[in-house]
């Protein structure tokens, strides 16, 4: 069992990654570990743990900007921001329930390292788009920075993008700046009734074209769900057009509050209702595909189950348990990638669990790797096959 | 402006180097006579200018492959361009370099409207896209003020902006994917028609990394639905103050413009001298709020961004009435860069971004500045997302004042980076505001930068002598220094 090793500040942090590296030591960097199971199994000498620095270092509103350290949990922030009706627009899942824990622990900080996104991510991006700048600490115990504070910023690499989706393998972050946008007053759903997968898709593509800015397009089972967000009027006048685009079909209304609680569903993944022990993929493709790949899944596994977001271009989808997850089969012919996102540790061990890079991608990223932590102190292997 | 020393071997092998090129494209594609390399000699930071070893137009991803790999094998360096807009002199050609023009990978290569995206070539103007896809409805939705002429290819090395950045994003964010080369020659593909990415998001690093990782063969971009209505609002105040605090109550109001721009008094004056846009010449600060969306929408919000404004003291409050109006309001303010050129033999434009709240503090410093430097300086910025764009006036014929000019330049930027903001925030570092990279980032950052550098282009051979102060060699930034005194940190909270 390996020991922890908890900082309480960025100098602290610092000292522990120093200390690693001279001793030879591997760190398992986590925040609440929260998304522990997530990735490939990993052998640490060390746990890491980022908890004890946390707590909100600013919060600008008007500035659209929110700077906190990087244990601080994702709900702190989210109330924070709640208070003056802003919050984070790519709407971080809480994966925890999915992955057999409570609701509510992560962190803000290892949704960026994942770069999750939720329904939100068709039209305000992912993670990665919200990460304006951080402090943190490389794999030479050296305490640098990347971007800033400011919404407008291209000053040197924007290093950010690479640490949004690392899993904590390039650098131990200690604050992170993030970008915030105003809290839509209304929400609005429009269900479209009885539809299979493939008129589904070309449903959600249509809707997402129009002029009405769609901000969420899943299907779930038969039924497709369009929201609309904003200042009443202009929801109102959104919803009639999107109505019309669709005149034969049946159709319901979800208001307000149905339709938060229904969104914060398909974001956490919930409408999948995957088994106990069932494998749960996380598949991204572009939409107009969305309904091909996972009928060429159930073509040869009849009892996967599946349901669309972001118009089709993501994929949740959930496995009968395995060996192998069927990650051949997943991955056959797919233009996009595919994350096993839950499966018992000797399956993850044994498959990819993220998408495999071609040759000269997966040595580029092992030289990008390197450059930040060439004695591979974080999570090693953890994105092993990457 | 001080750039690398020419490497005399190099020059001495030039003969060598254009036959290598001339194998690899046929025809006209190597020009390596002086007076047809002159067009190549500077971008739009036109006061350095320097002619390149030699310049290549390759038409095919396998011709870039080869020669970026002859390049990586003889350690010839190259400076790729795209269309040569650069304002931070990002595509200036190197004396020993090669000049690798992208310009004749002009194509569309397919348009998708189920996926909402478009795979160009990088030659392809940014304004191209837009023209191709407008007939169906949707555009792309960055638009730096030079996008009639500006390439994608540029778009990316740079990661431009516009005026509708805040609401829409900036390039980073309306991609989708790449195709590059490499410097060893290698063909990589980022990303596709699909979200997000499965390991490293290189298209995100890509992204605004200035020409020095990769040249770029194709992009995949994002495109939108055209907003159904556009209107835009006149703001006049009669301070700064109360145009700042306008643009801070309309944020805090929850409501995110397509677009929120402001102009300081002599901009005012110059701009509506230049184009008659009908502005108010008594206001000491101008906004144009553009607001888009549903018609319904639209009304709405204009009906409480003029109140927002009147509560804050404005003077002067105009909607524009239809199409034909909202183009004139704009007008002005696209054209302040030309209507301050009126008025002055040369102005040095920056590009620093500060804290919206610290606006007015930054334009007072700004103006002591002015006087201490005896220049005079018109400031017009994108003031959504706090990206200034002060223009310094001067006279270049005047050696004292083209150093004034740059002392002055070069304070405004300490400025912005000491109140919280950046050195650019949109038109990149390039050679312009490299020697200041060391006032916003400490040499351990610079190091880390360069080692990823390093992960693509060991030898240092891809757009030299932009963006980093100093280049360290690979060799010496790979080294991991090991205390062997070890530590063991007692005062850290162990379980």
């Amino acid at each position: 069992m390996a020991g922890t090793i908890k900082p309480r500040d960025a100098r602290e942090l610092r000292q522990a990654v120093e200390w690693a590296l001279n001793e030879g030591v591997t760190l398992d960097v986590r925040g609440s570990g929260s998304k522990l199971d997530i990735g490939k199994p990993m052998r640490c000498d060390q746990v890491l743990d980022l908890s004890g620095v946390s707590g909100i270092v600013d919060y600008a509103p008007e500035e659209l900007v929110v700077t906190l350290r990087a244990g601080t949990p994702l709900r702190e922030v989210e109330a924070l921001l709640a208070q003056r009706k802003q919050m984070l627009a790519f709407e971080p899942p809480d994966l925890g329930p999915l992955l057999g824990r409570a609701p509510g622990e992560g962190t803000l900080v290892g949704t960026i390292m994942g770069n999750f996104a939720g329904p939100r991510r068709l039209s305000a991006g992912a993670a990665r788009d919200h990460l304006l700048g951080f402090s943190g600490v490389n794999g030479r115990g050296e305490a640098f920075k990347s971007g800033g504070r400011v919404m407008k910023n291209v000053t040197g690499y924007d290093l950010s993008k690479l640490l949004a989706g690392s899993w904590g393998t390039l650098a131990v972050l200690d604050e992170v700046s993030v970008k915030v946008l105003p809290a839509p007053d209304q929400t609005r759903t429009l269900l479209l009734l009885g539809v299979d997968d493939a008129v589904a898709v070309k449903a959600m593509c249509a809707a997402m074209g129009s002029p009405y800015e769609v901000s969420g397009a899943a299907h779930v089972g038969d039924r497709t769900a369009l929201r609309v967000e904003g200042f009443a009027p202009s929801v109102e006048a959104r919803v009639k057009g999107l109505r019309d685009l669709f005149p034969d079909a049946k159709m319901e209304e979800l208001g307000t509050l149905e339709s938060r609680a229904f969104w914060r569903e398909v974001r956490d993944a919930v409408p999948l209702g995957a088994d106990a022990d069932d494998a749960v993929w996380r598949i991204s493709s572009a939409p107009s595909d969305g309904a091909a790949v996972v009928a060429r899944i159930k073509a040869a596994q009849p009892f996967a189950k599946a349901f669309y977001d972001w118009s089709g271009g993501l994929i949740w989808l959930a496995l009968p348990a395995r060996d192998d997850a069927d990650h051949q089969v997943v991955r056959a012919g797919l233009l996009g990638h595919a994350t096993l996102i839950r499966a018992p540790e000797k399956v993850r061990a044994a498959v990819p669990v993220f998408q495999p890079l071609p040759p000269a991608l997966a040595a580029l990223s092992a030289r990008v790797k390197d450059s930040f932590d060439p004695k591979g102190l974080f999570n090693p292997g953890r994105m092993a096959g990457v | 402006m001080q750039m690398p020393p020419l490497d005399p071997d190099i020059l001495a092998r030039r003969g060598e180097i254009v036959a290598a090129l001339k194998a690899i494209v046929p025809g006209e594609g190597v020009i390596d006579d002086i007076d047809s390399m002159r067009p190549f000699e500077c971008d739009a930071l036109s006061a350095y200018r320097q002619l390149p070893l030699v310049v290549v137009l390759p038409e095919t991803v396998d011709q870039v492959s080869a020669i970026l790999r002859y390049c990586q094998d003889h350690k010839v360096k190259v400076v790729p361009r795209g269309a040569g807009t650069s304002l931070s002199g990002g595509s200036m050609p190197v004396g020993d370099a090669i000049l690798l023009g992208m310009a004749k990978f002009n194509r569309i290569l397919e348009v998708d409207y189920a996926n909402r995206c478009a795979r160009v070539q990088p030659g392809v103007t940014n304004l191209g896209v837009t023209n191709a896809v407008e007939s169906e409805g949707f555009y792309y939705a960055p638009d730096p003020s030079s996008q009639i002429a500006c390439s994608i290819g540029g778009n990316v090395a740079e990661n431009s902006g516009g005026v509708h950045c805040l609401k829409y994003g900036l390039t980073t964010n309306n991609l989708l994917g790449l195709e590059l080369v490499l410097m060893n020659g290698e063909v990589v593909r980022l990303g596709g028609r699909h979200l997000d990415s499965g390991g490293y998001d290189l298209l995100g690093l890509m992204t605004g990394s200035e020409g020095l990782l990769g040249v770029v063969t194709e992009v995949t971009v994002r495109l939108l639905r055209k907003p159904s209505t556009a209107r835009a609002v006149l703001l006049g105040f009669p301070t700064e103050a109360g145009a700042a605090d306008c643009v801070a109550a309309v944020i805090a109001s929850g409501i995110i413009p397509g677009g929120m721009e402001m102009m300081d008094k002599d901009a005012i004056q110059c701009a509506e001298n230049f184009v008659g846009a009908g502005y108010p010449l008594d206001a000491e600060g101008l906004l144009i709020v553009e607001l888009d969306g549903p018609a319904v929408e639209v009304d709405y919000l204009v009906a409480r961004v003029e109140e927002i404004a009147k509560g804050r003291g404005a003077t002067t409050c105009r909607v524009s009435r239809d199409e034909q109006e909202r183009v004139l309001f704009w007008a002005g303010r696209k054209a302040a860069f030309p209507a301050v050129g009126q008025i002055t033999p040369d102005y040095m434009c920056l590009d620093g971004s500060v804290p919206r709240g610290r606006l007015v503090e930054v334009l007072g410093e700004i103006r002591r500045m002015s006087r201490k430097h005896g220049l005079r300086v018109v400031n017009v910025f994108h003031a959504g997302d706090g990206n200034l764009h002060p223009l310094i006036l001067f006279d270049a014929n005047d050696p004292d004042e083209l150093h004034r000019a740059e002392q002055f330049g070069a304070d405004i930027l300490r400025l912005c980076v000491r109140v919280g903001g950046v050195l650019t925030g949109e038109h990149g570092v390039g050679i312009e505001k490299r020697d200041l990279m060391n006032v916003q980032f400490t040499d351990t950052d610079l190091d880390q930068q360069m080692r990823v550098k390093c992960a693509f282009d060991p030898d240092h051979l891809l757009n030299p002598g932009k963006v980093f102060p100093q280049l360290r060699r690979c060799a010496e930034l790979g080294r991991v220094v090991v205390h062997h005194n070890k530590i063991p940190f007692p005062d850290i909270p162990r379980f």
